[in-house]
């Protein structure tokens, strides 16, 4: 993997990550960054579901919120550190969702798209009722955290640059998956999953394994988002809004390759933040993102990349 | 000898209709038996008993020694049953040798991703699918995508290979080389179950004949011996004593 050009590209993405926004020390670029990271993330890992194994999940803000709830829970009721409590973030809502997958993902296409929005709803409504996570006000964490990172200043890079490393996990993750045989397992399935198990591939394991391996960092960089704001609540946290967005962007740049989805979200990022700043079209970047779905699904069903893998057909041999 | 494939008494219903009927017998290591009978017999149902597909509700199947009764397709496929469907099943989105590539490493022999390549190629290349190892599953024509089946199935290593009807809708110069691939198949040592419609093709292609008709067994036997068999003759081939009226009618006409 390592020899491989794309291996290099990724990297460099991080590195430019790193790099523009500490140069100059620009915040509000930093800040941008910080949530096109966040996006990417999300898409990347949803990716691996959707363009992978071919199963649309409508939760993947679950990982999200509760990965930031069990963070912040974790700092502010008992003291433990950011790394600390990140990690136990990841891992827990990763278990979570391996348990559940072997359930839910029995269900196949429109069945199992419902049972996902299904667990948003009911763990959204859970959250609210249950005391120690403040029910439906949620958790406040005092500045005090940040000092172990060196004041709030100093925190917000730190925590940008964990982002960054969770962006840059997800896109390793994505192309290590695509590239080994669970991978090819996993594209079987999305194809036809009959055939597959027919053919060998151990299917309810390789489902359930790759739900929760989508779970991990989403859950990590949920913990770093709402750690950022120091306070979480349940409509915050488990907002449906995120993962249709998610969505979006895996068609937007074609599901099922890496770049695409990366340099989808990236896009969509800037045209949400260009969307949300003008005084026209306020709260008008749904509407928007609703109208490319459609265009997407109607016009180039294998999207951004399709398009380029059309124009350029060699880029196929260096991009995943 | 020692059976590598034993079915004891199966039987599977759907709902009102009985599909397969206590059905019983054994399958030789190397040998190639062909399984014939009228539509709706239990032929492809009793395929999907044998990889699991469906469980059977009554009944024992054994392979190479191992109770494989309902067991997932994915754990019967490990242990070295592959099979080919009469309705294809492409990986539509993948390429011929990712479509091989996918039966080589989950197959019988786990291989990893990079041997499983080599074995894959070796798949395409016994299929005289060479040319379009690079094209996508969807792109074949029929008689490529019934090559493709039993590609992917000899990529998993089989010692069982399970064929249905992957002579159907090809044109005679096309049977004819898939008859020669069969022939390669079985000369390499794998054990072939085949359900076939073509008789000429299955007749001398086979060492033995099992005959269904309603799901349950009507006969077994050498080629000759079940062709000769006047219910066999009856219920699938046809009737000779009508065929005989007729050609007698058409004489006197």
């Amino acid at each position: 993997m390592i020899r491989r050009p794309f291996f290099w590209i990724i990297g460099l993405v991080i590195a430019a990550f790193v790099a523009l926004p500490a140069i100059g020390n620009d915040v509000q670029m930093r800040e941008s960054l910080a949530l096109a990271c966040v996006y990417i993330t999300l898409a990347s890992n949803l990716n691996l579901m959707l363009g992978y194994a071919g199963y649309i999940n409508f939760g993947s803000i679950v990982f999200f919120g509760l990965g930031g709830y069990i963070c912040i829970w974790l700092v502010d009721s008992y003291g433990w550190s950011l790394a600390l409590s990140l990690l136990a973030a990841g891992i827990g809502v990763s278990g979570l969702s391996f348990i559940f997958g072997l359930g839910i993902l029995r269900l196949r296409g429109p069945f199992f798209a419902l049972s996902t929005i299904g667990i948003v709803e009911g763990v959204q409504a859970f959250v609210e009722n249950f005391g120690p996570w403040g029910g439906s006000s949620g958790i406040y964490i005092s500045p005090q955290v940040f000092q172990p990172l060196g004041g709030s200043a100093q925190a917000l890079w730190v925590i940008y640059f964990l982002l960054v490393a969770a962006m840059g996990a997800s896109l390793y993750l994505s192309y290590a998956i695509k590239t080994s045989k669970f991978g090819l397992g996993l594209i079987a399935i999305g194809q036809n999953e009959d055939a597959a198990a027919i053919l060998g591939v151990p299917t309810p394991r390789y489902k359930a394994l790759v739900y929760s391996a989508s779970a991990f960092l989403p859950a990590i960089t949920g913990g770093l988002y709402f750690f950022k704001g120091a306070f979480i609540q349940p409509s915050d946290a488990f907002d449906l809004t995120l993962s249709t967005e998610a969505i979006v962007i895996c068609m937007l740049g074609g599901q099922g390759t890496v770049t695409g989805v990366a340099l989808g979200a990236y896009l969509y990022e800037e045209l949400r933040g260009y969307l949300l700043t003008t005084a026209t079209f306020s709260n008008f970047q749904l509407v928007i993102a609703g109208v490319l779905l459609l265009l997407i699904v109607l016009f180039f069903p294998s999207g951004l990349m399709g398009w380029i893998y059309s124009r350029f057909p060699r880029l196929k041999r260096v991009l995943e | 000898m020692t059976a590598i494939l034993e079915l004891d008494r199966v039987s599977k219903r759907f709902g009102g209709l009985q599909a397969v009927h206590d059905l019983s017998f054994a399958m030789r290591e190397g040998e190639i038996l062909g399984l014939i009978g009228p539509n709706g017999a239990g032929k492809s149902t009793l395929f999907n008993l044998i990889n699991g597909v469906f469980a059977p509700n009554t009944g024992k199947i054994v392979f190479t020694g191992i109770d494989i009764t309902g067991e997932k397709p994915y754990v019967v496929a490990r242990h070295g049953l592959a099979r080919t469907h009469q309705i294809v099943q492409p990986l539509t989105n993948m390429t011929v040798l990712e479509n091989c590539t996918v039966g080589a490493c989950f197959g019988r022999e786990n291989l990893p991703l990079s041997r499983a390549r080599d074995v894959a190629r070796e798949a395409v290349h016994l299929t005289g699918l060479d040319d379009r190892i690079d094209m996508l599953a969807l792109h074949l024509t029929i008689a490529g995508k019934k090559r493709l089946e039993l590609a992917r199935a000899l990529a998993a290593r089989p010692k069982l290979l399970l064929l249905d009807e992957v002579l159907a809708g090809l044109n005679p110069t096309e049977v004819e080389h898939m008859i020669g691939v069969i022939h390669r198949i079985r000369d390499s040592g794998v054990t072939i179950l085949i359900i076939e419609h073509l008789m000429q093709a299955i007749m001398s292609l086979s060492h033995r004949i099992v005959v269904l008709n309603y799901g349950e067994k009507l006969a077994e036997g050498l080629p000759a011996e079940v062709a000769r068999d006047p219910q066999v003759v009856e219920a699938y081939l046809g009737d000779p004593k009508l065929a005989e009226q007729l050609h007698g009618g058409a004489a006197h006409a």
